[in-house]
C-alpha cells in the first residue's frame, strides 16, 4: 500500500516552490538545479506511485485522518497515477529546454511558478473531493498567470488579461454548480456523491442536472472545447515556448475531470441523467475539430498554428471520451499520452524556430536559419505526429478512436477530415519555413548550439516512439483502467464511507 | 427572506454579467467582483437560510445551521479576493505598457506575436 506517499506529488511541489521562492531568489543558478532536481523526484515518486497503483488498485489518503464523506480525501488510481506520471515525465522534459534556451532567466520567480503550477495540477489530478478540485483548479491557474506572462511584453500582458478574465468566470461557474451539489446532496465527496445521487428523489433531479451541465461547462472551458475554446489560441501563441508546451497537459486537465466526474458521479447508467452530457459533449467535439483544423490551415504564424493543432487534438479527445464506452476511454487515454507529448514537441520547435527566424510569421519566407537542417526535420516529426500518420502513436491513436467509434459516421468524417485539412496547413507552413529559404541566398545568422533544447525536444520525440513501440502493453494496460472507470465499485470503497463496509 | 437572497443574487449575477462584456478592464474586474459575490451569498445559501442559530455545538442552542457551506465561502472569498488581486495587477501592467485598457485583442496582435 501507498500510505504518505499518495500526498507526496502536492507536498512536494510546494514546498519546492516555497524554498525556491523565499530562499533563492537571488541564486537563480541554485534555484534551477534544486528545481530540476524536485521534477526528477516528482517523476520518481509518481512512477511508484503507478506501481502501486497497479499492483493494489484504488486506494484513499485521508488528509488530517478524517473520515470521508467528513474530511478531504485525495484518491489514487490507475487513471490519477497515469495522470500524474504523464505531468511529472513533461515537467521535466520541458524544465530541461527552458533551461537549455535560457527561458527561465528572462524573467524571475520562474521556477517557483513551476513548482506550484505541477502541485495545481497534481493536485487536480489526485483530489477525491469536489470542492478541492476546485482549490487544485485555482492553484494551477494562479501559477499558470505568472507563467503565462513570464518575460512581459506588451501582447503577452494583453492575452495574459484575456486568459485571467476568462478562468475567472469559469472559476465562478465552477463555484455555482458545486454549491448546488451541495444544496441538494448535502456533501462533495466525489465518492459519496456517485452513492447518493441514485437514491436521490425524482424532483431533486432537474437541480443535478442543471450543475451537471454547469460543471461540463467548467471543464469545457479548461479542455478548450468550442465554444468555450476562445482563450487557448491566444494563450498559447503568446506564452513563452515552454510554458505552452507545459500547457499541453493543462487541457489534458479538463478532460480528465470529464472523465472522473461523468464515469463517476454522473454515468450513462444514472437513469435521471442518462445520455444527456454525452449528447452535449459530442457534438461540442465534433465542432471543436472542424475549428481546430480550419485554424491550422489559417493560422499566420508558426505558434497560432501549433494552438490550433492543440485544440484540434482535444476535439479528437473529446469525441472519443463521449461516447463513454470502455473501449472508447481507453482509446482516448492512449490518445492523451500521445497529444500531451506531441502538442509540447510541436511548441519546443516552433519556440526554436522564432527563436532563430525572428518571427512566426508563416506569411512569407524568410532568410534560412542556424541549424536549418535539424530543426526541419524535427518539424516534420512532430507534424506527423500531431496529424496522426504513420508511423508514430498519432495514426495508432486515432485508428483505435475510429475502431471504438465503429458506426459514428459524424465521428468518422470530423477527425479523417481534419487530419487531411491538418496535413495541408503543417506541409504548408513547413515549406515557407524551411524549404522556400532556400530561395533566399543570405547565410543564416550564428546562433547559440543549445545541445540541452535539442535533447530535450528528442526526449519528447523519443517518447511517441516508445509509444508506438510499447501500443500492445500500453493499451491493454489502459483497457484495465477504462473497466475501472466503468465500475467504480473499488474507488469507492477506497473511500471507506461510512456505512458502505 | 429567501426572496430577498434570490433576487439579490440575482441582481449581481445580472449586474456582473452585463458589466464583464463591456470592452474595457475596469467594468470587467468591477463585474467579476459582483459575480463573486453573488457566487458566496449562493453558496451561503447552499446551507439552507436560517436566522440567529450558531454553526458549532453549544449547549443553549435550538438548532444549527449547516457550518460546512461558511467554511466553503470562506476559501471561496479568499480565492477570488487573490483572483482579483492578481488580475488588478495584469490589467494595470498590460494598461501601461500599451497604453489603453482596452480588454480585446486587434485581429493582427495575436498572429505577429514575435514580431
Amino acid at each position: 500500500m501507498m500510505g504518505h506517499w499518495i500526498i507526496a506529488p502536492v507536498v512536494l511541489p510546494a514546498v519546492t516552490g516555497a524554498f525556491t521562492l523565499l530562499a533563492l531568489r537571488d541564486a537563480p543558478m541554485v534555484a534551477r538545479s534544486i528545481s530540476t532536481a524536485a521534477t526528477a523526484l516528482l517523476l520518481a515518486i509518481s512512477l511508484w506511485l503507478l506501481h502501486g497503483a497497479t499492483v493494489h488498485g484504488a486506494e484513499a489518503y485521508f488528509l488530517g485522518n478524517w473520515p470521508a464523506p467528513f474530511g478531504i480525501v485525495l484518491v489514487l488510481d490507475r487513471l490519477s497515477a497515469l495522470m500524474v506520471t504523464l505531468t511529472a515525465a513533461l515537467a521535466l522534459v520541458v524544465q530541461l529546454y527552458a533551461i537549455g534556451t535560457g527561458w527561465d532567466l528572462r524573467g524571475r520567480h520562474f521556477h517557483a511558478l513551476w513548482q506550484f503550477q505541477l502541485m495545481g495540477v497534481c493536485g487536480a489530478f489526485l483530489t477525491g473531493d469536489a470542492f478541492n478540485l476546485f482549490v487544485f483548479f485555482e492553484v494551477l491557474l494562479i501559477a499558470s498567470y505568472g507563467l503565462m506572462i513570464h518575460a512581459g511584453g506588451r501582447d503577452r500582458l494583453k492575452a495574459g488579461v484575456q486568459y485571467v478574465v476568462f478562468n475567472l468566470v469559469g472559476s465562478t461557474l465552477f463555484l455555482f454548480a458545486l454549491a448546488t451539489v451541495y444544496s441538494v446532496t448535502g456533501t462533495l465527496n466525489m465518492a459519496d456523491l456517485a452513492v447518493k445521487l441514485p437514491m436521490l428523489p425524482q424532483g431533486d433531479m432537474a437541480l443535478m442536472r442543471v450543475a451537471g451541465a454547469m460543471l461540463l461547462m467548467v471543464f469545457a472551458i479548461k479542455g478548450a472545447l468550442v465554444p468555450l475554446h476562445f482563450w487557448l489560441p491566444a494563450t498559447y501563441a503568446e506564452a513563452p515556448g515552454p510554458v505552452s508546451a507545459l500547457f499541453a497537459v493543462m487541457t489534458k486537465v479538463g478532460a480528465y475531470a470529464v472523465i472522473r466526474v461523468f464515469t463517476l458521479i454522473f454515468p450513462i447508467s444514472l437513469p435521471a441523467t442518462g445520455a444527456l452530457f454525452a449528447d452535449m459533449l459530442l457534438p461540442a467535439a465534433v465542432i471543436t475539430l472542424a475549428v481546430g483544423a480550419v485554424g491550422v490551415m489559417g493560422a499566420r504564424s508558426l505558434q497560432g498554428m501549433v494552438a490550433f493543432a492543440a485544440v484540434t487534438s482535444m476535439g479528437t479527445l473529446f469525441a472519443a471520451v463521449a461516447q463513454f464506452t470502455p473501449e472508447a476511454i481507453s482509446a482516448a487515454l492512449y490518445y492523451a499520452l500521445h497529444s500531451t507529448l506531441a502538442a509540447a514537441a510541436l511548441f519546443l520547435i516552433a519556440d526554436l524556430t522564432v527563436d532563430r527566424r525572428g518571427s512566426g510569421d508563416l506569411g512569407s519566407a524568410r532568410a534560412p536559419i542556424a541549424h536549418q537542417g535539424l530543426i526541419a526535420a524535427l518539424f516534420m516529426l512532430g507534424a506527423i505526429a500531431i496529424a496522426g500518420m504513420p508511423p508514430l502513436s498519432g495514426f495508432l491513436g486515432k485508428l483505435m478512436i475510429l475502431s471504438a467509434s465503429r458506426g459514428e459516421t459524424l465521428v468518422w468524417a470530423a477527425i479523417l477530415l481534419s487530419s487531411f485539412v491538418m496535413i495541408l496547413g503543417l506541409a504548408r507552413a513547413g515549406s515557407t519555413l524551411f524549404w522556400k529559404s532556400h530561395a533566399d541566398g543570405a547565410r543564416p545568422a550564428p546562433h547559440d548550439a543549445q545541445p540541452l533544447a535539442f535533447v530535450a525536444v528528442g526526449a519528447l520525440l523519443a517518447g511517441l516512439v516508445l509509444l508506438t513501440v510499447a501500443a500492445g502493453p500500453i493499451t491493454g494496460w489502459l483497457a484495465d483502467t477504462a473497466a475501472a472507470l466503468q465500475d467504480p465499485a473499488a474507488y469507492i470503497a477506497a473511500n471507506r464511507l461510512e456505512g458502505m463496509e | 427572506m429567501e426572496l430577498l437572497v434570490a433576487s439579490s443574487v440575482g441582481l449581481m449575477t445580472a449586474v456582473g454579467i452585463y458589466l464583464i462584456l463591456r470592452m474595457r478592464s475596469f467594468p470587467v474586474i468591477v463585474g467579476l467582483t459582483m459575480i463573486s459575490y453573488a457566487c458566496n451569498v449562493f453558496i451561503f445559501a447552499s446551507g439552507r437560510i436560517v436566522a440567529g442559530l450558531p454553526p458549532i455545538l453549544s449547549k443553549t442552542a435550538t438548532g444549527y445551521t449547516d457550518p460546512v457551506p461558511q467554511a466553503l465561502v470562506l476559501t471561496a472569498i479568499v480565492i477570488s479576493f487573490g483572483m482579483t488581486a492578481v488580475l488588478v495587477m495584469m490589467a494595470l501592467g498590460a494598461f501601461f505598457e500599451a497604453g489603453d485598457d482596452r480588454i480585446d485583442l486587434k485581429a493582427d496582435t495575436a498572429r505577429d506575436s514575435a514580431e
